[in-house]
């Protein structure tokens, strides 16, 4: 037996149907920006195809080309025969991972991202002083040579950091604030928006609490899984998710809702990454039933009408991960409609990647920074003051955009903005 | 010579990032939208005429093929560099030069994806007809190249019908320029109509002048649904002879209609053997708005069981997208298929529908039929799996007499795709001796050492 059949092959069908048509040509960010048919969905698919049928190796050449991918899947929907180019590119990542596992990712996605109280302390000098710490982890995602302007670029694109983590200063327990309880909700607090965007995760609690939620937020969730799996170690997101879904198992809540457009992404994949364990298949596939989105869980309940005014005007970017990944694009809006005094300007292609992918800055600069321009271009032309985004990647991305093209322009997530009509954390939350 | 002094002089050309080698990356040149698969021996993307030029003139030096390419949606292998060669893929090129409104003209590189150029010459009340399903993912030098059609054909004619002029790269590197803003030009022979589908075997086309027309401002689109194909065939003569000249009349049978159903879940009812997408389009609301009325109302006289008229701009897109993503919603039923563009005379439709069902049933292979019934130009799709050396003879079987049906009814091989690789075999019988044999000596006295394409067409 050869190396290659003892790992988990994508089947046929991920591949074979696959009639080179060329649609997804029309919407790939990276085909646009380097019009090479190599850095295409169509591209991806037939490489993966003859490395799988034997045709072409399957070493770096073939890798470096499914790590080009940006994973914004929009080949995926597009695709007329049901193959999804995004889905096989990140699955080639897991074979070559098999084959040759890199040195640096197993103290990064199991040493480190697992563990939240590691992670608070890996990222101590990025959050005392924002910026000392990002060389450091550029090279733990591998990257060896960073350019001046793309440090600078990665340092503009953390947020003013809070020097706690508010996985540390959160409650386990929320309790409804000046409303009958009504639900019980599981609060799945990710990394980032605990490490980076602090503010963004309370203010997602206390809106649920001024609308009858108990909120429980467990401390030891893990990362969700996706910075593996992006990385081809979907073997960790297993055990991610088998500790998540005990871990919640035990709250008894109604719905597990996140503020992050990628944990719920993958949270919600929990149940396929599971689906061949006999014994986690059905609890993942229940855990996964019960995850919201914040928007898409607010959209859901009857809404106590915000009493404060929002001065200004915004715009939405959808994250990928949340209108592609969860099919979740209506509810943000809504939530920024509910609001008075804000009026939401659409952009041009509000639905096209702004190049974040996670780390595609750091791995692929100058297609990040193309993909990016398109966005912030798109933007600019709203004249909008705020760019409300609920991903904490798409949030960074477009803080560097806005700061390279001077925009004049706040990045926020929409809960932030409905929270302030609320009133805010006014002492009451 | 070396591969690596081949790419040195070529990266001297193009620029390093402009010259690729890679496995990965000959793999994915090795494909258009057909099964054919063949890798080049390197891929070269200009960024101007100039470049070409040079490129043609050191390819020539080299003894090395050249096979132009756009986005790589063909349908004929027309692209595939099926004996190895070089691929100058002319994506890079994709610059609008001019946009003239005075004179309704545009200017553009070859490269221009065709969807792109139609929006930007849409923002000045302009338009560009010609519409392939590929409109998205395909070039304007390859549309031109192919010669390509689409629905609005019928109203609107074909990619030939907006060449006004070119510039091309003949052998040996020489550039040439045909035509001009003149709208009338009879000096000399009609050498854009000699380039305009040649596929590439006679010169690389760089750069194009278009002749655009005024947007029209409205437009109405229906579907027609039909318990009968002959029924359908009928209507549209109908709709023809009652003097109504709709943008389009497309023709979709049962097999397509469940497919588009499969993949889009737009409704359709799955039990009706055709449908009809009929729009009318113009530059007076009411006379487009009579025009489909009309066309419904003789729709109905003719069987029509359903007429659904789109009553808003999103409705009537999605109709479109429906018919647009028919040909690649195939992909759900087999793993391959071919599919043919046969064009016949229009009173010929019912009859070719029902010879084709004949071939399927004879050889136990399913043919899907849809396409621009309006002007006679049907796309059987003959599906199968490549993988089973049977099915793949059977093929080849059902092609020939596929190909033979449409000559005994007064048709054509191709409509739209173009001969390429696949059509190759059949050249003969279409066209006869004389005209191949003059074919052939203009290939020659352009091309004396068969570097453009070879094994296409001829």
């Amino acid at each position: 037996m050869t190396a290659i059949d003892m790992l988990e092959r994508p089947p046929e069908s991920a591949y074979l149907n696959c009639i080179k048509c060329g649609l997804c040509l029309a919407v790939c960010p990276t085909y646009r920006e380097s019009l090479v048919e190599t850095q295409s969905p169509r591209g991806r698919v037939v490489m993966a195809r003859k490395g799988l049928e034997g045709e072409l190796p399957l070493g770096k050449g073939l890798t470096d080309q499914m790590y080009t991918c940006f994973a914004c899947m929009a080949c995926n929907e597009i695709c007329p025969v049901g193959i999804r180019p995004a889905d096989l590119a990140l699955a080639m990542r897991n074979i070559e991972d098999r084959m040759r596992p890199r040195w640096w990712k197993k103290p990064l996605f199991e040493g480190l991202l697992p563990h939240p109280g590691r992670l608070e302390a890996f990222t101590l000098p990025l959050r005392l002083y924002q910026g000392l710490g990002i060389r450091r982890l550029a090279y733990a995602l591998g990257a060896t040579r960073l350019l001046p302007g793309q440090l600078r670029d990665l340092e503009s694109q953390l947020p003013h950091m809070p020097q706690r983590p508010l996985r540390r200063i959160l409650p386990e327990t929320t309790d409804p604030i000046a409303a009958a309880p009504n639900y019980r909700v599981g609060f799945f607090l990710g990394c980032a928006q605990s490490l980076m965007f602090a503010g963004e995760s309370a203010a997602t609690v206390r809106v649920l609490a001024r609308n009858g939620c108990t909120v429980i937020t467990p401390r030891d969730v893990q990362c969700c899984g996706m910075p593996a799996r992006g990385y081809g170690r979907a073997d960790l997101v297993q055990a991610q998710a088998r500790h998540n879904i005990a871990l919640f198992e035990k709250l008894n809540v109604d719905a597990i809702i996140t503020d992050c457009a990628t944990c719920g992404s993958t949270l919600k994949e929990y149940g396929s990454f599971l689906s061949v364990d006999d014994e986690w298949a059905p609890r993942a596939k229940d855990f996964s039933a019960k995850v919201y989105d914040i928007s898409e869980f607010l959209a859901r309940i009857p809404l106590l009408p915000p009493p404060g005014r929002v001065e200004g005007t915004v715009t939405y970017h959808d994250p990928c991960h949340l209108r592609r990944a969860q099919g979740v694009w209506k509810e943000p809006r809504q939530l920024l409609e509910m609001i008075d005094g804000l009026e939401l300007r659409e952009m041009p292609a509000a639905d096209s990647c702004c190049g974040s992918a996670g780390s595609q800055l750091i791995s692929h600069y100058e297609t990040s920074l193309k993909v990016l321009k398109r966005k912030t271009d798109n933007m600019a032309k709203t004249g909008a003051d705020m760019v409300a985004s609920g991903c904490p990647g798409c949030q960074m991305q477009l803080s560097v955009g806005i700061r390279r093209q001077g925009l004049e322009m706040k990045v926020v997530h929409p809960i932030e903005l409905l929270d302030r009509a609320y009133g805010g954390g006014d002492g009451r939350g | 010579m070396a591969e690596a002094e081949q790419v040195n002089r070529l990266a001297a050309i193009a620029g390093r990032d402009g010259v690729l080698h890679s496995p990965e990356d000959l793999v994915s040149y090795s494909y258009d939208g057909t099964f054919v698969e063949s890798r080049p021996d390197l891929v070269v993307l200009p960024r101007s005429t100039d470049e070409v030029s040079r490129v043609v003139k050191l390819a020539g030096e080299l003894g090395m093929p050249i096979v132009p390419r756009g986005m790589g949606s063909g349908l004929a292998a027309a692209s595939v560099p099926v004996g190895g060669g070089l691929v100058v893929c002319l994506t890079r090129m994709n610059r609008i030069l001019e946009i003239d409104t005075a004179n309704a003209t545009v200017r553009a590189e070859a490269g221009v994806i065709t969807a792109e150029l139609q929006a930007e010459v849409e923002q000045v009340g302009l338009f560009y007809p010609p519409d392939p399903s590929s409109i998205r993912h395909s070039t304007i030098g390859g549309n031109i190249a192919c010669n390509a059609g689409g629905p609005r054909c019928l109203k609107y004619g074909v990619t030939g019908d907006y060449v006004m002029g070119l510039t091309v790269v003949l052998a040996g590197g020489e550039i040439l320029r045909t035509g001009g803003k003149p709208v009338k030009d009879v000096t000399g022979y009609d050498m854009n109509a000699l380039f305009t589908g040649s596929e590439g075997t006679l010169g690389i086309i760089t750069e194009a002048l278009l002749r655009l027309v005024a947007k029209p401002r409205h437009a109405r689109t229906a579907l027609v649904e039909f318990t009968s194909l002959d029924d359908a065939s009928t209507a549209v003569n109908a709709i023809l002879r009652a003097g109504i000249v709709p943008a389009t009349l497309e023709l979709m049978d049962q097999t397509a209609i469940i497919c588009v159903e499969e993949a889009m879940h737009l409704g359709l009812a799955t039990d009706l053997e055709a449908s009809l997408i009929v729009e009318t389009d113009g530059s007076d609301g009411e006379t487009v708005v009579r025009e489909i009325d009309a066309a419904a109302r003789i729709c109905r006289e003719n069987g029509a069981r359903s007429v659904k008229v789109a009553q808003s701009a999103e409705e009537r897109a999605t109709l479109w997208r429906a018919r647009r993503s028919i040909s690649p919603a195939l992909g759900r039923r087999a793993p391959n298929k071919l599919g043919e563009d046969i064009t016949v005379p229009r009173s010929a439709i019912p009859e070719a529908a029902r010879r084709l069902r004949a071939i399927s049933e004879k050889y136990g292979l399913p043919i899907v039929i849809f396409g621009h019934a309006g002007d006679g130009n049907l796309h059987p799709n003959i599906l199968f799996d490549r993988r089973d050396p049977q099915q793949q003879a059977t093929v080849e079987k059902m092609v020939e007499e596929l190909f033979a049906l449409a000559l005994d009814l007064g048709g054509t091989l191709s409509g739209e795709h173009g001969v390429g690789v696949l059509k190759r075999p059949y050249l003969e019988r279409a066209l006869g001796p004389v005209s191949i044999s003059i074919q052939r000596k203009i290939k020659q006295a352009l091309d004396p050492q068969n570097i453009f394409n070879p094994g296409k067409i001829w």
